[in-house]
């Protein structure tokens, strides 16, 4: 079948079966390969996508279902202004090591902060507790979002001293 | 050798007088990941790319009547079926273990394990080659599983590995260390002997990216390049070299970016070996990608411990002696990824941290139907399993004699002057200043003060624990005199070349998943040379690049390449000293170094540096004679010793008495890694191996059935920690530079893995005031634990 889907702001068409997923539509049909796959079972979240706007896990929706919708992937968060700041605060608080689940957690950031762009440690948590990262303990993930959270505007101040530092 | 604390560091000293090296740089990987083109063997695409597809087996144990492919194959879209009979004609039914016994690449008279691999299929798309796995028609004679170790080795149990010659049992290996006779003297005049049966559960690493390869047989020019989820890229090009007797300079091993490593991906898995043949039948490149079910059921798991620990003291607290038996199941293969001397790891250091007078332990290994592996998970070695023992032991004997659990340690851990200390097991501790490191983590968790709020939380029926643990590490393997894996010796190459600009290329034979190597090496060698961290390029993962050497587990990136690319600097600066001297006609021995340039002795202003130098290195400078052109070295590193990093570990943990459920409400952690090169890497390196003990703690398990059925195979059964389960990490640190190492680096990678389990343990035995229950500490094993006790998981 054919479908056609927006995908970062442009109407993507492709000949599809009924059973391929938006995962494997994005990565093999469009080559956007930040998004990335994990588990097949809707636990680990590397495949987080903005369906809409909400975070969704596009390993379990079907390409067909994505059809005239609107998917945002981390290629897109970079727009011609820079960075967006929570791509910068992965890098200042040091949030990702291996980088596999970072697409996702930051796309689950986004979307965190385009409803509540001063959330707690604790929602900050919550948003990101249907995805798993191996490496970072999630503490400097946490940290990432706070740091976005801070610089709307996405530009590192450098007179700030701020690291991710753990004294306690 | 003092510990001190980071404010003496590089990190906090202003810019003008920091080394241009080491401190809390940001990494230079994390452009290319924050914008997702970070490139992972899925992201591989070549033209005319087919993709495979593993049958594994639905028993644990079975003997293969038949297997009909014919279906399969008809397939319109299956450009290849190949099976354990196809490979025996290529001689590659079965391959090694990393551990010297065989393993079936695809089953050609038994499967051995549920998730063995049976037959590989090569379609033309992902979905065709799952579809044909359907198509292909396996007959099963089921035979009884061994799953329980403990029944390995009875007379009657099923022979699991029938394919070796003369083989009658599951029996692998009796190992021992230490000193039988003295241990059983110390016992036998201790006045408190404390005994305890634990078992350490099966466990899986399970990185996010799963395991998986792109295999592209060139059929002109004879050349295979394998982009591979490898940690190992050098160490598995000569074993296809060796094993498929393909020529080692036709074979090219890539290892892009890796999406997580801990130890899942040292070994060779059938998977790769199966695309490799599949690219040479069907001449096209052949991806195979497992799924996380097959990563979880048949690739590399860790631990699966039965210990028998006892530990000997006097009534006032002297710890004297400690003593261990260990029931190892190393599944249907023997297949862990160690050095091949030392079958139980490096469990040597069951003796701990502690100053005692003799310990002795036995380590028997067995089959099991069960899959193969053993050491993975960032266990650096077994130690995980040995740090968990000894300090487990340590709050038995504090419960048994009613003394506090930090006391207790501080009473016996090993004094500053006793370093270098050669342990009871014949291994030689470098440097350390225990006392102090665990005197660090009481304070910074406000011990005493956590103590008076148990005390009364629990006049109000309230569960609060506190559990400390102290381990010793050993990483950094080699040396290679003693330490090999199938006879390749655990020594580093590193290569350094500065260009005419002054700006610098290192290439390591070491290969990251995530610990930032662009970014620390690059710092190492602007340390020792003086030029700018982002002058510098690292190469690293692709064996045609770089040189050889044994890759990245068990913590060696630092201690072994980190003193690599340290040396290899050092030679450079050795010969910019002589290019410098002919530049400024002095002789050499005339010149001194400071970061970045050779000046004349009294004589600051006249220098000339690294990059000055490095532009007449390759300029028409007159060399003195013997002096080759050009600014560039190559080193072998052979580290002389291992090292010894360390930590005190304190976490905190409230119990919910009517359920069980454990919350971990803080985890103070104080590393002692040696010489520190970025503390952000660091603490991002402690942050991640202290989920992972808590996941292992009160999570993780790989379970099976009595048939052998694995019931952990997806992320929905074999559950890892949350950002909701994991606290906010409270780090210190301490310095204790190895003596031995170049910079005095000691390596972090597994440390907070290896130390965290027994603290989490130690602290819900606490709160519930239970000598003993084995992980995980679910909440249904808490309750039973707390109400009768708790039999060990299967």
């Amino acid at each position: 079948m054919q479908v056609t889907i927006n995908v970062n702001g442009e109407d993507r068409t492709a000949e599809v079966e009924a059973r391929h997923l938006l995962v494997r539509f994005l990565r093999d049909d469009l080559g956007l390969t930040g998004t990335h796959w994990g588990c097949d079972t809707s636990n680990c979240g590397t495949c987080v996508v903005l369906f809409d706007g909400e975070p969704v896990k596009s390993c379990t929706v079907l390409a067909a279902m994505a059809a005239g919708h609107e998917v945002r992937t981390v290629e897109s968060l970079e727009t011609g202004d820079g960075l967006d700041p929570v791509q910068q605060g992965f890098i200042e608080q040091h949030g990702l090591q291996c980088g596999f689940c970072t697409p996702g957690m930051m796309m689950s950031a986004r979307a965190l902060l385009d409803r509540n762009p001063d959330p707690s440690e604790q929602e900050i948590r919550e948003a990101i507790s249907g995805q798993l990262c191996r490496c970072t303990g999630y503490l400097n993930i946490v940290r990432a979002v706070q740091w976005a959270a801070r610089h709307p505007a996405g530009t590192a101040n450098e007179t700030e001293t701020e690291t991710a530092g753990s004294t306690p | 050798m003092t510990a001190v604390t980071e404010s003496a560091e590089t990190g906090s000293a202003p810019a003008s007088e920091r080394p241009v090296g080491y401190g809390r740089l940001k990494r230079k990987e994390d452009p290319r990941f924050v914008r997702g083109k970070g490139h992972y063997v899925d992201d591989v695409q070549l033209p005319g790319m087919l993709h495979g597809a593993v049958l594994r087996s639905p028993l644990a144990h079975a003997r293969i009547v038949s297997i009909d492919t014919s279906a399969a194959e008809s397939h319109p879209k299956v450009r290849a079926v190949i099976t354990g009979a196809a490979l025996e004609g290529l001689g590659l039914a079965w391959m090694p273990t990393l551990s010297m016994d065989t393993q079936a690449v695809l089953a050609t008279d038994k499967v051995r394990f549920q998730g063995q691999e049976v037959a590989f299929v090569v379609a033309e798309d992902h979905y065709a080659a799952r579809d044909a796995l359907e198509l292909i028609d396996v007959e099963y004679e089921p035979l009884p599983p061994v799953i329980n170790a403990r029944h390995a080795l009875d007379a009657d149990a099923p022979v699991i590995r029938d394919d070796l010659e003369g083989r009658t049992d599951n029996h692998i290996f009796d190992w021992e260390a230490g000193d039988k006779a003295a241990t059983d003297e110390v016992f036998a005049r201790a006045d408190v002997v404390v005994t305890q049966e634990m078992l350490y559960p099966r466990v899986h690493p399970a990185p996010l990216e799963t395991c998986g390869c792109v295999a592209d047989m060139d059929p002109v020019d004879g050349k295979l390049t394998l982009w591979e989820t490898t940690q190992a890229p050098h160490a598995h090009r000569t074993l296809y070299a060796m094993v498929a007797g393909l020529p080692e300079q036709k074979i090219r091993v890539i290892s892009p970016d890796i999406g997580g490593g801990f130890g899942n991906k040292v070994g060779i898995y059938p998977g790769y070996v199966c695309a490799v043949v599949g690219s040479i039948l069907t001449k096209k490149p052949v991806k195979w990608v497992e799924d996380r079910s097959e990563n979880l059921m048949s690739t590399s798991f860790a631990r699966d411990y039965h210990m028998r620990g006892e530990i000997a003291a006097t009534r006032e607290g002297k710890i004297l002696g400690v003593r261990v038996k260990v029931l190892a199941d190393h599944g249907a293969f023997n297949g862990t990824a160690q050095p091949t001397k030392y079958p139980a790891g490096f469990f040597h250091i069951f003796t701990g941290s502690y100053d005692i007078e003799a310990a002795h332990c036995q380590v028997t290994g067995v089959y099991t139907n069960k899959a193969p592996g053993g050491v993975a998970y960032a266990c650096s070695f077994r130690v995980t399993e040995a740090v968990y023992l000894v300090e487990r032991l340590v709050d038995c004997l504090a419960d048994e004699l009613g003394q506090d659990p930090a006391e207790l340690r501080m009473r016996n851990l090993l004094r500053p002057e006793q370093f270098p200390y050669e342990n009871k097991t014949g291994w030689e501790y470098d440097s350390g200043d225990y006392p102090a490191t665990l005197r660090k983590a009481l304070d910074l968790a406000g011990y005493d003060t956590l103590r008076r709020e148990q005390a009364e939380r629990r006049a109000r029926g309230e569960l609060m624990g506190i559990g400390l643990s102290f381990f010793t590490e050993t990483v950094g393997a080699g040396p290679r005199k003693h330490m090999d894996i199938l006879g390749l010796g655990m020594a580093d190459g590193c290569e350094l070349r500065v260009h005419p600009t002054g700006k610098a290329v290192v290439r390591l034979s070491v290969q990251s998943q995530g610990q930032g190597h662009e970014t620390t090496f690059a710092q190492i060698v602007a340390e020792e040379l003086g030029i700018p961290p982002e002058d510098i390029e690292v190469v690293h993962g692709d064996t045609d690049q770089t040189p050889f050497g044994l890759g990245t587990y068990g913590s060696r990136s630092t201690p072994v390449s980190g003193a690599a690319a340290a040396v290899v600097a050092r030679k450079v600066r050795d010969k910019a000293r002589i290019i410098a001297g002919a530049m400024l006609e002095v002789t050499p021995e005339d010149l001194e170094w400071e970061k970045g340039r050779w000046f004349v002795k009294g004589d600051p202003g006249t220098a000339r540096t690294i990059q000055e130098i490095a532009l007449a290195a390759h300029g028409a400078l007159e060399l003195p004679e013997g002096v080759e052109g050009h600014l560039e070295a190559t080193t072998v590193y052979n580290p002389p010793n291992l090292t010894f990093p360390y930590g005190a570990y304190l976490c905190v943990v409230d119990v919910d008495p009517g359920t069980g459920e454990v919350k971990v409400r803080r985890f103070v952690a104080v590393d002692d890694c040696g010489t520190r090169i970025n503390p952000m890497i660091i603490e991002g390196q402690v942050h991640g191996g202290l989920a992972d003990g808590v996941g292992m703690a009160l999570m993780e398990i790989i379970s099976f059935d009595e048939d052998g059925n694995c019931l952990s195979g997806s992320f929905m059964d074999y559950l890892v920690p949350t950002a909701l389960e994991t606290p906010a990490w409270e780090l210190g640190n301490t310095v204790t530079p190895s003596p031995h190492h170049p910079i005095g680096a000691k390596g972090v990678g597994e440390s907070a893995t290896v130390g965290s389990p027994a603290a989490v343990v130690n602290a819900v035995m606490d709160a519930i005031g239970v000598r003993h229950a084995d992980m995980p500490l679910t909440p249904g094993r808490v309750w039973q634990a707390m109400h009768g006790g708790v039999e060990p998981p299967q």
